[in-house]
């Protein structure tokens, strides 16, 4: 099987409003920050592939205003997920793996300034049993996390702990929109505070993907994907146990991820609660465990929606590059309460 | 930029969706005071139910009825209700677990305060007084002190008088659309009744209205440049169908105008001569009516029409 490296990746500063640039008008200085590390132009890019949701917009097919970005003349190999751009990585990984293309670029963005996002995000609800009763985002979490703290495997103050070791870890990424010590705050849905929410934003991502040699020549150490896999779980809430998470385990098991231990995990855990989910769906909690968890400081630091996922696999590859870390994992998820889960295991040589 | 224009947006349709022969039991129920469940392919009993079985996806249609008290399986209190949400005093989402049922619904508590709620709470239905058939004839549940019922869920043939066939749920989300710099500055320019583009730093073509990218380069415009007011229709149309709230009698032309000094063509109407004389080639200028921020149609300057070569490139 082909060889499919992250090269590069690059991503904007993240901020609660960002009405003075337009979509593309932020998503641009990325593109040219991931070509420019790999020199590549627009034009040599055998594969592109993006994420974003027009109901962030509030605009139908918002993504091809994005796509001016791109420089598509002469015509280009295009594609987009409706969805994370995590999920747009993974187009592109079996685009490459088919070998219809040597490279791709793959970004994803995301604008929740424009509406109210925790109402947004109920339209990805089941349209006749729940979206009809608005339950907002948050609302979600909270259950899940009242289920973990009722299961004895979490309480208020582990949660709070969480999210200070995330936003301490933040101090150290300058794209972070939340950095340091952040208080607690009140309920915003009980259990869950305003601490284990994470901000509101905008933002943008992108990477670049090379096969074998091509990685090699763009890129002193390419992070290469060893595994990558998505799964889903039932759409009904109360069909599943929101304790557990079978999909990012199963996932993680085909990627690969349990052959050998990773030295850093950069988790999509939009809420406190669901880290202590992952954790253990992902077996990061042994006691003598060292694995990094969100070195970047994680989505509860900077959660661009449609981007976050992306910019977990950029983050964990990036840390690879620098040489960081040796083997790495990296989550994505989508959907209420870790419907939807990804993983990918990225190694350096 | 000085200023960041915005503007309200407001996306609302009424979905209509059909249902199929569980939903349809299942809503229908609900409108009678029933609950139903489905029997999934290992036995347990679903609620609400679904059409496919949640882990093996083949489709089931086994009816069962469930009681209306339940027991919460977790619960979350919701200090600020929001437009929507079943009620509007602070309440708890709860998952219930009906008597009978295997698996949780999703809905509203009615509680005086989290105090008042717990995992593992009896609960009961409260109805609305109107019922349609749809998940908000459930008004909410409120606190039950019955004990956990022991009743086996009895089989139900699903069938009603006047069955709920489909559902109409409205939806509306509130944006407010910022246009960002390139086409911000273009709108506040035509309020003065100027049209201005950017010119691409690399391919030198000037787009308008600008959208802040050059999409053959892919790089940022920046540099402004008035164009027109005159410009030679590219080519065009006759529209013969009366758009709903719009003022113009058809038939009416809408055509392609490559302004004077612009690289891409942008679309307007054109009005002041017969629709029938409208041709590739004339050349139109810009018509502005009192107090509007875009011209309203582009009318003939009475110019000898342009050479088809002028503007071959922008068709």
């Amino acid at each position: 099987m082909r060889e499919v490296a992250i090269v590069a990746f690059g991503q904007s500063d993240h901020v609660r409003d960002s009405a003075e640039t337009s979509e593309v008008e932020m998503l641009m200085p990325v593109l040219h920050e991931v070509l420019d590390r790999t020199g590549l132009a627009a034009r040599d890019i055998g594969f592109t592939c993006s994420g974003s949701s027009d109901y962030l917009a509030g605009r139908a097919f918002s993504f091809t205003m994005a796509l001016d970005g791109v420089g598509a003349w002469p015509p280009i190999s295009e594609s987009h997920v409706e969805t994370d751009g995590a999920w747009a990585l993974y187009e592109a990984w079996v685009k490459l793996l088919t070998g219809e293309a040597e490279t791709a670029l793959v970004y994803a963005y995301g604008k929740s300034s424009p509406g109210d996002v925790r109402e947004v995000l109920t339209r990805q609800l089941d349209p006749y049993y729940v979206a009809p009763l608005w339950p907002d985002s948050v609302a979600l979490a909270a259950l899940q996390a009242q289920a973990l703290i009722d299961a004895g495997l979490t309480d208020e103050r582990a949660l709070a702990g969480i999210a200070a070791r995330s936003r301490a870890a933040a101090e150290a990424n300058p794209h972070a929109q939340l950095r340091g010590a952040v208080p607690p705050g009140e309920h915003l849905v009980a259990p869950l505070r305003t601490g284990d929410c994470p901000p509101i934003g905008d933002g943008a991502a992108a990477v670049v993907l090379a096969v074998g040699d091509t990685a090699r020549r763009l890129t002193e150490r390419p992070a290469w994907i060893r595994g990558l896999d998505h799964r889903i779980e039932a759409h009904s809430l109360g069909v599943r146990d929101l304790t557990d998470s079978p999909s990012t385990r199963l996932a993680a098991e085909r990627a690969g991820a349990f052959q050998w231990p990773v030295d850093t995990a950069e988790l999509h855990a939009p809420f406190t609660s669901q880290e202590v989910v992952l954790r253990r769906a992902l077996k990061l909690d042994a006691p003598d465990s060292t694995v990094r968890i969100n070195p970047s400081g994680g989505p509860l630091a900077a959660n661009p929606i449609m981007a976050a996922g992306l910019i977990r696999l950029g983050e964990a590859a990036a840390r690879i590059h620098r040489g960081e870390s040796d083997r790495a994992l990296a989550h994505a998820t989508s959907g209420p309460c870790l419907q939807q889960n990804l993983v990918a295991v990225l190694e350096g040589e | 930029m000085s200023e960041v224009l915005t503007a309200p947006l407001v996306v609302e349709f009424p979905f209509t969706r059909s249902l199929g022969p569980v939903q349809s039991a299942f809503l229908t129920g609900l409108r009678e005071r029933t609950v139903l469940g489905v029997t999934a392919s290992d036995g347990r009993v679903v609620v609400p139910p679904t059409e496919y079985d949640p882990v093996t996806a083949e489709e089931i249609r086994e009816l069962v009825e469930v009681g209306s008290r339940g027991t919460v399986t977790t619960w979350a209190w919701n200090p600020s209700p929001r437009r929507g949400q079943p009620l509007a005093t602070p309440f708890a989402w709860v998952l219930v677990r009906l008597d009978g049922a295997d698996t949780a619904l999703l809905h509203a508590l009615d509680a005086p305060g989290p105090d008042a709620v717990h995992t593992g709470m009896r609960v009961r239905i409260r109805w609305a007084a109107e019922r349609t058939g749809a998940i908000t004839d459930l008004a909410c549940f409120e606190p039950d002190d019955s004990p956990r019922g022991e009743a086996e869920p009895a089989p139900h043939r699903g069938e009603f008088a006047d069955p709920v066939t489909g559902i109409t749920t409205p939806a509306r989300l509130d944006y407010t659309y910022a246009p960002g710099r390139a086409q911000s500055r273009y709108l506040q320019a035509l309020t003065d009744h100027r049209i201005t583009g950017e010119r691409c730093p690399s391919c030198r073509k000037v787009y308008v209205p600008p959208r802040g990218a050059c999409p053959t380069c892919g790089v940022a415009t920046d540099t402004r440049v008035e164009v027109g007011p005159r410009g030679t229709v590219t080519t065009f149309c006759i529209v013969n169908i009366k758009a709903k709230n719009l003022d113009i009698e058809v038939p009416y032309v809408y055509a392609h105008i490559a302004l004077d000094g612009a690289d891409l063509a942008l679309h307007a109407r054109i009005g002041g001569i017969p629709y029938d004389r409208v041709r590739m080639g004339l050349r139109v200028e810009p018509v502005w009516t009192e107090r509007s921020r875009f011209p309203d149609h582009y009318r003939p300057t009475g110019e000898p029409d342009a050479d088809y070569d002028s503007y071959k490139e922008l068709i």
